[in-house]
Parts: C-alpha cells; structure tokens; sequence
C-alpha cells in the first residue's frame, strides 16, 4: 500500500498496488529489456544486465525503472 | 493482530522484502511511508499506526523522520533519539563509555594541528572516522605523520564543518575479522564473524558472515551497549583485542541478509514480534 | 601608453610592481577582479598591456582569454595562464618539448588510481590538478594511505579532486630551486629549504640565494618556453645532480626572493610589460606568443 500523509498528519489515501507476474522492463540507460521477478517491490534495486547500471522500480504498474541514485554521505546501518 | 504498522522506507532490499513477507505471513496489518514523499508536520496529528520501523537507508531522514513521529506520539523502531546517539559517533563513544563499556582509545579534536598532535601522543597505526557515517566510508588508517597531515588536510579543505571535526582512534589489530551482534531489547538474537583480508571488515566492503558462537561476554557487551545507547533492534559491532573485547560501534537500520543466511536465524520474524510487542504497550 | 593591471588583493607584490610602474614614470589602471565587468559584445577597451596579477586562477584564466579575444596584449597570456594553472597541462608541456619531470600517471577513479600509484611504486605523490600554495598535496607511503586520500578525494571533493593526478616522489636535498624567468632571461634563482617535503615558501620554506648556474639556466629557460613563455617561476628539483622540472607558476610571487638575490625582480617584471606594450598589437582571437 502506498500512504501520503496530509500536513496535519491525517492519511490522505491508500492504494493498493497488484502483485506483477514475472516480466520484464526496459533500462532507461541502454533500452536492453530487464528480466524482473514477479514479486518485485516498488524501490527495488535491479542492476541491468546489458550495460551493468543499477535501477530502481520507482512504479509497479506498469514496472518503471530509472538510474538508481548514488550512494550518499548519510547512507548506512 | 490488529496492529497498525508502519514501514518508512525507500530503496527495497533482501532484508526489507523479508520484513514485508514476515508482516504478511503473521497478517499484519501494514503500509509503506516512501519516505520520498512523505511530509511530516511537526506538532501536527499523529498518523494512524501503532508502530513505525525505520527501514531507510539515509540517516539524515531517519534521524528526523523518528524524532517528529516520536513527538507526535507514534512509538517508532528504533527511537529518534537512539538514531541520534548511533548516527553519531562521537555520541557513540561518548554514551558506550558512560555505560562503563570498554571501548577503543579515542579522542576528539577540531583543528589540523590539535588533531596532529592527538594522532603522534596515540602513536601510529590510528584509525580517521566521519563522525557521521557507515558502511565502511571515509574511514583511514593512518601509518605515518605524511599520511596523518594528507588526509586532515582533506577533511578539513574538502569536506563540510563536520569533516573538521576529527574523531580518531587506535587502532585495533583484529584477526582479521570484527563481530556483528544483532540484539533486541535485552536480548541477544545472535552474532556473526565478519571476515575480510582488508582492515575494514563491513559486509559492505565485501567482508564475509561466518556464525559466530554467542559466548557470554559477547551477551554482556552486546546487551549492554544497545542499552546505552537506549536500546531497541541493534547491531553491536565488537572487535577483538589482545586484552579482551571493544564495543565498536552501534548501528540502528541494521542489515540482517548475511547475519541470517549464516545463522539460520530469521530475523524479520522476530522483529514482526517486537513491532508488535511495542504496538501493544 | 595605456597600462592595465589586473589584481585582487593587493599583496606585497602588487604594491613593489606599482612602485616600479612609478619609477619608470608610467601610469596604469587598476582593474579589480571582484568589481569588474566584461560586456562581452561591447567594442573593447583599449590597453597596450594588461598585467595580470590576480588571485584567483579562475578569474585570471576568464579573464585573460577576454582580453587575448579582444586583441589585448596580456602578461602572461591566456594559453600560458591555461597550460601553467593546470598540472596536468603543465607535464604534457614540459614532456612534449623534452623537458626532465618527474613520472606522472592520470587517472580518474580510486580504482584505476591505486593501479597507476602500485605501478610507479611506493612513495608517491598526489596533487590537484588544479591548485598552488603547497595545498592537498599528499605524501602516500603505503596502500591504506591511498586508499584513504583517494577515497576522501572522490567523496569530499568537486569532481576536479577526482582527476588523479599521481606522481613518483622525488627524495629532494632538502631543498628544491625557484628560478625565475622574465621573457628569454633566467634573471636569478633561489633555493628553498625545508625539512619538510613541501617545499612551499607558503609552507614555511627559507629561501636561500641559488646561483643561476648555466643547467639551472637552460631548464628555466626550456620550462618557460615549453609552456609559452612570459614572466614565469619554474620550480627545480635536483635528484643525484640531475635537474626535473616540477612545476612552472604564471603569477610568480617574489616578495621573499628579493633580498637574497639582490636582483629587483618587480624592476624587471616591469621593464619586460613596457617592452611588451611597445610591441605592434596581436591579430586578434590569437595571443601573441611572446617569443615570436
């Protein structure tokens, strides 16, 4: 489900997203088809395997991928 | 079950796929806050969850993130303050030795040349750390005074007001391995070897999980240093020194994939427990 | 005669060079880097030479590439300022015209650069690309150092710190050489000493009177025309009697260097910006090469 809280705190709305079948999308690098699992979750990391750049899903329906952003100063456990 | 539970994150990995699997294998009731989108409104009404856990992998958001929903009344995995105290390390060491926890030798300086001064009176090999950091970044071990002024310099030059403040330590010649403990609350839920032929040992880093048998002390240190740091789902990172064992560091958002593919131990499952303990009380 | 001196602060330099415009009875503009404005479509200003003497490379570089555009004789010009204020720049130069440096290795991520570093072999040298004053250079002994500066490099740094810049370390005397050169002359020398390895007077380096032999002589004047030639610091090392060229410098400073040689290097610096105001103007869009 995905949440938005309104500025006072209150949910706004939830949707709930289908599970995919096993599929594939497209690396908006190179344009290579990218293999998926069916159970993969919007925020995902897929690297590509044509040209080696690591994806995020950012959308499920339909999957979307874009560069996934690089690893930054207050990253971590 | 009717506990509602919140999961603030961004990027899914293994672990945040086996928390999600764990919640609806137990039929929790649970959402996702992308942390990418939330917005939180500081006094404003608390959000409809019992329990939020704090799966994002930026500190800086975490941090906050905990401390508003703190506020607004939401008991959160881990608390904002416990993110504070373990997202610094001088906090860390500054809370462990409050504890009566052995820790490595460290001291705390802000200019170049105090900073100089502190690494030759500790004598060669030290250890730099960020005081804001993980997974293995930014750390340098530092063999001779060339060194010691290069990399000062370049925190000082390069880096924010936080890179001039220095955080040095001895440094601890392990074998060739740290121990990763995973406590919650006052228990132990187990430990693992990491191994790496480098000096830095994080899985991050490329360092290997190996099980690790939890002895007493491992317990002692272990529990006590997630105490200190006021306590929760933790990950106690030990070294190993000729005298005995060192509380290193304490990690919040901890990492589990390698600890349970190597332990056996499911971890998500026992945090589903703990959310659920929290929401109840 | 019209004179420019492009300036920022005004240091010791500065004011010894206006008072040897002043002995020579000639008057010049100041133009302040932090409060001029170039209207890039506007017919150009006229000068019959601009001085530059700024603080800041970035702006001299602008600057002086403006100006050299416009048709504007400049001391030094833009593509000496471009080749001097970049080391990389400075070695290709230095190599290509057969001038002695020491090894140098580019590189542009840690990994690639621990390679180069292991290739040339424990203790090297890291510097910016981009940057004077003795600042970020880096004495690397050991492994875990590298890793340490290049990792703090890449993650602290603007993408510049990026660029690696890797050279062996040369076991100096104690010591390495300045020479200065106005146009075709090697007009003195000194030695700066140091028990440190960064031999910056900035640094805390003592300078010392270096007799300007006819080897310090033919490298000075070798460095300086390699890059374009000017009014240039050349900076000496001396390893087993032989002589490598580290660095050259376009905005020479002098003020601890006047004394000891005894030589009036702003005097000079002076004479050789009225020779060169004296000279017919450039075809514009190209800089006049000063040793045409």
């Amino acid at each position: 489900m995905i949440l938005a809280l309104t500025n006072t705190g209150d949910v706004l709305f939830a949707e709930v997203i289908p599970m995919s079948t096993a599929t594939s999308a497209t690396c908006p690098e190179c344009e290579a088809a990218v293999p998926l699992k069916g159970d993969v979750e919007k925020g995902e990391i897929v690297p590509c395997p044509d040209c080696g750049a690591e994806l995020e899903v950012i959308e499920q329906d339909p999957i979307t991928l874009r560069l996934a952003p690089a690893e930054e100063e207050d990253w971590g456990e | 079950m009717t506990a509602r539970i919140g999961v603030l994150c961004g990027r899914v990995r293994v672990e945040e796929k086996a928390l999600f699997l764990a919640l609806r294998r137990r039929g929790a009731t649970y959402d996702r806050l992308d942390e990418e989108q939330v917005r939180l409104s500081i006094g404003g009404l608390a959000p409809a969850f019992d329990v939020v856990l704090d799966r994002s992998i930026h500190h800086g958001r975490s941090m906050y993130a905990l401390t508003i929903l703190n506020q607004a009344g939401v008991p959160t995995v881990n608390s904002g303050r416990v993110a504070q105290v373990c997202g610094d390390k001088i906090l860390t060491s500054v809370a462990l030795q409050a504890a009566g926890l052995p820790i490595p030798r460290t001291t705390v300086a802000f200019t170049r040349e105090a900073a100089l001064q502190a690494i030759e009176a500790m004598g060669y090999p030290v250890v730099l750390k960020p005081m804001v950091g993980s997974w293995g970044r930014l750390l340098a071990k530092i063999n001779d005074r060339d060194a010691a002024e290069a990399v000062l310099e370049h925190k000082e030059t390069l880096g924010s007001y936080q890179h001039g403040i220095f955080y040095i330590q001895e440094f601890v010649d392990k074998p060739q391995r740290d121990i990763r403990a995973l406590v919650i609350e006052d228990r132990l839920v187990g430990a693992i070897y990491r191994r790496a032929d480098h000096w830095i040992t994080n899985t991050a880093r490329g360092g290997d999980a190996h099980p690790c048998p939890p002895s007493p002390a491992i317990e002692r240190l272990a529990v006590g240093a997630a105490r200190a740091v006021g306590g929760g789902f933790l990950a106690v990172d030990l070294l190993e020194h000729k005298e005995g064992m060192l509380v290193n560091e304490v990690n919040y958002t901890p990492e589990f994939r390698g600890f349970s593919e190597a332990t056996g131990i499911d971890v998500a499952d026992q945090v589903v427990d703990y959310l659920e303990a929290v929401a109840a009380n | 005669m019209k004179i420019g001196v492009l300036c920022s602060r005004i240091r010791v330099e500065e004011k010894l060079l206006f008072e040897a415009f002043s002995r020579h009875g000639v008057a010049f503009s100041r133009i302040d880097d932090r409060e001029l404005i170039f209207e890039l479509e506007q017919p150009p200003p006229h000068f019959d030479v601009v001085l530059e003497r700024c603080l800041h490379h970035s702006r001299a570089l602008y600057s002086l590439r403006i100006l050299n555009g416009w048709g504007i004789k400049t001391v030094n010009s833009y593509d000496v300022a471009m080749t001097c204020g970049d080391k990389i720049n400075t070695t290709t130069a230095l190599l290509s015209a057969g001038v002695p440096s020491p090894r140098t290795l580019i590189a542009f991520t840690p990994e690639s650069a621990i390679e180069a570093i292991e290739r040339v072999g424990y203790p090297v040298v890291l510097k910016p690309a981009i940057g004077s004053w003795g600042r970020l250079l880096a004495k690397i002994s050991d492994r875990e150092a590298a890793e340490a500066l290049l990792e703090h490099k890449e993650t602290l740094g603007s993408y510049q710190h990026a660029i690696f810049y890797v050279q062996e370390y040369v076991e100096k005397p104690g010591r390495d050489i300045r020479s200065f050169v106005v146009g075709d002359e090697t007009i003195c020398a000194i030695y700066r000493e140091s028990a440190h390895w960064v031999t910056n007077t900035a640094r805390g380096a003592r300078a010392r009177n270096c007799p300007v032999t006819p080897e310090i002589d033919r490298i000075s004047r070798a460095a300086a025309a390699a890059v374009g030639g000017g009014v240039l610091a050349v900076d000496i090392l001396e390893r087993d009697g032989e002589l490598l060229v580290g660095e050259v410098n376009y905005t020479m400073e002098f003020r601890n260097s006047i004394e000891v040689t005894g030589v009036d290097i702003p005097g000079r610096i002076v004479e050789y910006v009225l020779g060169v105001a004296g000279r017919a103007a450039p075809t514009p869009n190209r800089p006049e090469s000063i040793l045409a």
